[in-house]
């Protein structure tokens, strides 16, 4: 009798194994968490030494349109005016976004709605490839097609936001494409029946009942797609110029916060002005990810609200 | 009373398997037909031929004919999307659209281009009427049709039909996802509308054939056993088989 007592209050293998299995995947989790945080530390520690230890005015920051930090400005501050980046950088993500998403619907349309079976043949892999591509290699096409293009067909010297925003088309193309398809994949296939059930036509259905019905997720898919311009830091810097000048044209050099980054960070000291200047443009990089990750966690779960059945 | 749709020899085929087997019967105007049968007999493969909502499932073969007010539908010169105005469809899931109950029940209005908004309203709530939700639901037309409950939004769908004026509703298993409250509530809503539309209701459910129908027919292994006033199928079948069912020994 005792003896079937004693192995019923001892832990059985079973609940070793599941409580080994736990300890692990947590402590992968911690440690991934861990890392992120370092990440916002280290950036944000850095990043804001500018605002305290340069005691460079936050607001001077983000309105001033001069940036060598080297020198001084006219106000006679160090001049760190990291306004040129901020607005090269929005100009082109939302250029891109706004070229990119009739394409990408349109796309993720024909994928999901006219013809499935050569979408998932064909268009999927190809996207998919697209994705796959390095983005050095975006960049070098851009350099000597791309460049060589704008200055034929608009003037000035092609390097500048118009190039940059076709680059970056064709780079968050496949991005927000398959993510609209599966968007548009998740539409339940009831909808469609009940839209063709009262005679509408197939492109009405689609237009009426399919398109409307994703949108929250065609949203966060042109989000998703905002944020990887917004991030694309190489083939964007081959391509628009890096003049830290307040672009007056779309064809005029310009720069970007990620372009300026990869172009300055291997020459700064660690803990100068110059290199704290840097941590806090990747400061507002990793600030405006947060945002547009917020913005589609936001979507999300709306549209989850709205569908819900 | 006059016929308003035939089919004639009617056969199904998913890929090489037949569903339908020359399958013959003829709907009068107006009142309720029931398809019974057990799963799998191909009722709501036969229902889903008579507005070729079947056309939408690859690999499926038909032939034979649909002859809906002497008019083949399977001819290749029918207009699918006229024909779908004609004859409604109402699904076993209630599947309004994510929109406001107004805009769901005004959606086939607004595909054929109506725009005046008395016209619209007043079909809003003369449907709504007739699928007898409209006190349910007046005081707030524009929320979101799926926030009703599923016997609600059921019947939201069968305005959403109404409102396009059909001459024939087919119901596919239309209350089979829904309480005993709510159907009883649909199957008061259909005897209703019996008297104006054609209406062709697949069930499961033998009780409500005999309570609602004023025919019925019985569908075994893709062929058409037996069809008949509803007293008689459930009174005096003819038929072995359909005695065997609606009495209870299989199925």
């Amino acid at each position: 009798m005792d003896k079937i007592r004693a192995s019923l209050l001892k832990k059985s293998i079973a609940s070793k194994i599941e409580r080994r299995g736990k300890i692990i995947s947590l402590t992968c989790l911690a440690l991934i968490i861990l890392v992120v945080f370092l990440i916002f530390y280290f950036v944000a520690s850095r990043g804001l030494a500018t605002f305290f230890q340069n005691h460079i005015n936050f607001w001077q920051f983000l309105s001033g349109t001069q940036w060598n930090p080297g020198t001084n400005g006219t106000n006679g501050q160090p001049a760190v005016g990291a306004l040129p980046m901020i607005v090269g950088s929005f100009l082109i993500t939302i250029f891109s976004a706004l070229v990119a998403t009739p394409f990408a619907i349109g796309t993720a349309v024909f994928m999901t709605e006219i013809s499935p079976r050569r979408g998932a043949q064909i268009l999927r892999p190809v996207t998919e490839l697209l994705v796959g591509i390095p983005s050095v290699v975006y960049g070098f096409i851009g350099l000597q097609v791309v460049v060589p293009f704008v200055r034929n067909t608009f003037g000035g010297s092609g390097y500048g936001i118009l190039s940059g925003t076709f680059v970056l088309f064709v780079m968050i193309l496949p991005t927000v494409t398959s993510m609209s398809a599966d968007a548009l994949n998740a539409v339940p296939r009831y909808y469609r029946e009940a839209s063709l059930a009262l005679g509408a036509t197939r492109w009405q259905t689609i237009y009426k009942v399919v398109l409307r019905a994703a949108i929250p997720g065609m949203l966060t898919a042109i989000v998703f797609g905002m944020a990887r311009a917004f991030g694309e830091a190489l083939a964007v810097q081959m391509v628009i110029g890096n003049a830290t000048l307040l672009p007056h044209s779309l064809v005029s050099p310009a720069s970007t916060l990620t372009s300026i980054l990869t172009m300055g960070i291997g020459n700064t000291v660690m803990g100068s002005l110059q290199n704290n200047a840097l941590w806090s443009l990747a400061m507002i990089l990793l600030l405006m990810s947060l945002v547009f990750n917020m913005v589609i966690r936001y979507i999300g779960r709306k549209g989850k609200l709205n569908n819900e059945r | 009373m006059s016929t308003i749709l035939t089919t004639e020899n009617l056969s199904l085929y998913y890929g090489k398997k037949q569903a339908l087997k020359g399958v013959n019967m003829s709907f009068d105007e107006k009142g309720i037909t029931a398809l019974i049968g057990p799963s799998g007999c191909g009722k709501s493969t036969f229902l889903r031929c008579l507005n070729r909502m079947n056309d939408l499932i690859p690999n499926v073969t038909i032939t034979g004919e649909v002859n809906f007010n002497q008019h083949n539908i399977y001819a290749p010169t029918m207009d699918t999307v006229k024909l779908r105005k004609e004859i409604g469809m109402v699904f076993q899931q209630p599947n309004p659209f994510p929109f406001s109950i107004y805009e769901n029940v005004v959606y086939g209005l607004r595909l054929a281009g109506v725009r005046d908004k008395e016209t619209l309203d007043a079909a809003v709530e003369k449907s709504l009427k007739q699928a007898a939700i409209w006190d349910e639901v007046k005081d707030r037309l524009h929320v979101n049709a799926l926030s009703l409950s599923g016997g609600q939004q059921q019947r939201v769908c069968i305005a959403r039909v109404l409102a396009v004026e059909p001459d024939i509703i087919l119901l596919d298993e239309a209350t089979s996802a829904l309480d005993p409250i709510s159907s009883h509530t649909i199957e008061m809503t259909l005897l209703n509308l019996r008297h104006d539309y054609t209406i062709i209701t697949v069930t499961h459910n033998m009780q409500q054939a005999s309570r609602i129908s004023d025919r019925t027919a019985f569908f075994l292994n893709g062929e058409l056993i037996e069809v008949n006033d509803t007293k008689q199928i459930f009174m005096n079948p003819v038929k072995q088989e359909t005695n065997d069912y609606i009495s209870g020994r299989f199925g």
